[in-house]
């Protein structure tokens, strides 16, 4: 689960991750309280979306005055926010958050998310902060430092010093980026993160190590334990048809194609979006409809899947092991009535009791593509797109 | 005839009483596998038989701890299906208990949990398969986990796979072709699983009832290159690859919990590029992994390692298509 910068930031703040002063703004007036209520004569405005390279985007900019606050605030919010990480459609702005303006003498990464080679939490720190650190990974992977952390003892204060180290830092500054890496790793660790990234980490004029940036990411796997990060989901960043499909418990993800997917397993779904491509199509979804294919279950997913208007045929592609072939064709054949679905659909269900399901289908009256195998389901769909 | 799993193997199933738990165990034991335990807190001291939808084929001993259950049945082998938030737990008590496989079908285990058990497991020296995962079969011997047994054959052909019903169309695949297996492997979607592909490939390596393998892969992390680096160096054994996920975008978990393209590494195209050059069969679709294997399998290219037949079947398709071969090869080297 993904959430905000400034709920990333509050999370940090409890954990006591020190971060710069700021406030949420929904409107310009609330932005413009915010602003008076830190003081200063320095303010930073920053929309507040779900991806990265906001600032490239346009979407961070400094106010030297409240009524610069105010103008960037309305010029901010409703607009259409783009950078590397959303797509060309970007994102609409509907909250920023209003921070004090800060005197930066250095900026730095810092990251910390699972190895999955090695099975631990590893720290991440760069001198190269403020920009994309896959780049730097890519181009001078030296410059990145690394510390795995044993799971029994965690986070060492050892690792945190040789890490802080590796950054330069001295003095003042040396002393809070330690308190600063310990702090960020517990916050990490108890809250169950998938990624707490740090980009940039700043050493201010001062000597105080801040973030200045904040990209927590949650373990879905773990929300039970977090019953409190509930109300941090905004709803406005997801796609809507993934939202609706959640609720029938399908795992939909919506892509630009022109044929849409049924499947039963994550890894079948993938194999079958890659056969439409193969046959010449584009996938519109990855769509799993779990172990219960039944006539709810594909009703739904088709309805998610008509909902996308570029979809020109649908291609079902059911495994039964478990989950018998009959059943699920008898499903299919009531879902596709009740929905009334228009376009070409290739069926292909393999497994127990298959030959049952295909007469189902063959008697169901209507105009199934009724495929015997994958190299089958493909060409089918290829002249389904052709006709 | 086979890794890990045979007819001597001596299971114990965790969450017995549980739906799950009690259709999956009818089924195994339909199957032939030999179950002789059962576990679930607080109903040690009985025997249990299933429950009106799903009746077992003979009753089971239940016990309240794994140790229980090693100490009277001499269990060696376990299958987790206690729901996720108590799945860490079970896998380290099989651990203490002295189990040396265990084999965790629950999906959904938080990572941080994961940690630890991984963690725990190493240091016991217990070898764990999945989280997240069907489970493992030695076909006609035993079935550990949730597969139809039905699709599977008695063969030599090893398989190892990320994904569950993605790998029941590869071993239907190969069965319809009448291509046995000695044992199939699903290692799970999890971000941590136990078994690896490389540890996987090396018991099919070293195993001598097994001839040939296949390995399914998907998006995210390295574990198929890490592979594919031990393949190149030590199997000769011909190996057909697959890899699901090609149409995939970056940043999206696709399903599994392990399978997201992140900062643009565990890409479907470096790990076909990295399989490829370790002499795997690499299939573009995932409809031809049986035929495939029936290739590398054939008298024509016993011994020869994918380079040699990928030059030939290019060169055939491109006379057919007329196109120069040598353009084609360059072109899809990029």
């Amino acid at each position: 689960m993904k959430i905000h910068e400034y709920q990333g930031k509050e999370i940090l703040r409890k954990f006591n991750v020190a971060i710069p002063q700021g406030g949420v703004a929904f409107s310009s007036d609330e932005a413009v309280a915010a602003a008076k209520r830190l003081g200063g004569n320095v303010w930073v405005v920053k929309a507040q979306i779900h991806a990265g390279g906001r600032g490239k985007g346009g979407g961070v900019k400094v106010a030297k005055s409240i009524e610069e606050v105010r103008s960037l605030a309305a010029q901010f919010l409703g607009m259409r926010l783009v950078t590397h990480q959303t797509g060309p459609e970007g994102r609409i702005v509907k909250r920023l958050l209003v921070e004090q303006g800060i005197n930066i003498a250095k900026e730095m990464y810092v990251g910390v998310t699972l190895d999955r080679t090695t099975a631990m939490n590893v720290v991440m720190v760069s001198t190269e902060g403020g920009v994309e650190i896959e780049k730097v990974a890519a181009e001078s992977p030296e410059k990145i430092v690394k510390a795995h952390v044993a799971p029994s003892v965690g986070l060492q204060r050892f690792q945190a010093r040789s890490l802080v180290f590796s950054l330069g830092l001295t003095g003042e500054a040396f002393k809070n980026g330690v308190k600063f890496l310990l702090a960020l790793y517990k916050a990490y660790e108890s809250t169950d993160a998938s990624l707490a990234e740090i980009n940039p980490l700043v050493v201010t004029k001062e000597g105080n190590v801040l973030a200045l940036d904040a990209k927590i990411n949650f373990d879905d796997n773990a929300l039970y334990r977090h019953p409190e990060f509930a109300e941090l989901r905004d709803l406005n960043e997801e796609e809507p048809l993934e939202i609706e499909a959640s609720k029938s418990n399908l795992s939909y993800i919506k892509l630009d194609g022109n044929v849409g997917c049924m499947v039963n397993g994550a890894g079948l779904a993938m194999a079958t979006m890659d056969i439409i491509k193969l046959a010449g199509g584009e996938p519109a979804n990855f769509l799993d409809v779990g172990g219960g294919a039944n006539a709810q279950t594909v009703e739904s997913g088709f309805k998610i899947i008509l909902a996308d208007k570029n979809v020109k045929a649908i291609l079902i592609n059911i495994f039964g092991g478990i989950v018998r072939c009959d059943r699920v064709a008898t499903g299919v054949v009531e879902a596709a009535k009740k929905v009334e679905v228009k376009i070409p659909i290739v069926i292909r269900l393999a497994g127990t009791n298959a030959d049952l399901a295909a007469e189902i289908l063959k008697n169901s009256g209507m105009s199934f593509l009724v495929a015997g195998n994958l190299k089958d389901a493909a060409e089918k769909v290829t002249n389904a797109l052709a006709a | 005839m086979s890794i890990l799993v045979n007819k001597r193997t001596r299971l114990v199933v965790q969450g017995i009483t549980g739906g799950e738990g009690t259709f999956h165990t009818s089924q195994m034991l339909v199957y032939g596998t030999n179950v002789v335990a059962g576990m679930t807190p607080g109903k040690g001291g009985t025997k249990y038989r299933g429950n009106d939808k799903d009746q077992f084929n003979r009753a089971i001993p239940v016990f309240n701890s794994v140790a229980d259950a090693v100490k009277a049945e001499g269990a060696d082998t376990s299958v987790i299906f206690v729901p996720a938030a108590f799945a860490a737990d079970a896998i380290m008590e099989a651990a203490e208990a002295g189990i040396s496989l265990v084999v965790c079908i629950t999906e959904g285990i938080p990572t941080k949990d994961m940690i630890h058990v991984f963690d725990y497991v190493k240091e016991k020296g217990t070898r764990l398969i999945g989280p997240n995962c069907p489970g493992i079969i030695t076909p006609g011997e035993c079935k550990i986990g949730i597969m139809p047994g039905f699709i599977h054959k008695q063969g030599r052909v090893g398989l190892v796979s990320r994904s569950g019903t993605l790998t029941y169309e590869a071993v239907w695949q190969l069965t319809e072709r009448g291509i046995g297996q000695s044992t199939c492997i699903g290692i799970g979607g999890d971000p941590i699983i136990g078994t690896q592909f490389i540890d996987a490939i090396q018991l099919f390596n070293a195993d001598e009832n097994t001839d040939a393998i296949v390995m399914i892969g998907e998006i995210g992390g390295n574990s198929e290159e890490v592979a594919a680096e031990y393949i190149k160096k030590h199997v000769k054994k011909p190996v057909v690859g697959f890899i699901a996920g090609r149409t995939a975008p970056p940043g999206r978990r696709m399903g599994h919990a392990g399978a997201i393209i992140s900062g643009g590494k565990g890409t479907a195209a470096e790990k076909m590029d990295a399989m490829r050059d370790a002499g795997i069969y690499v299939c573009e679709s995932p409809a031809i992994i049986g035929e495939t294997m029936k290739l590398a399998l054939s008298r024509k290219y016993k011994g020869k390692r994918f380079a040699a037949v990928a030059k030939k079947t290019t060169e055939k398709s491109a006379a057919k298509k007329k196109i120069n071969p040598k353009k084609k090869k360059i072109s899809k080297r990029k």
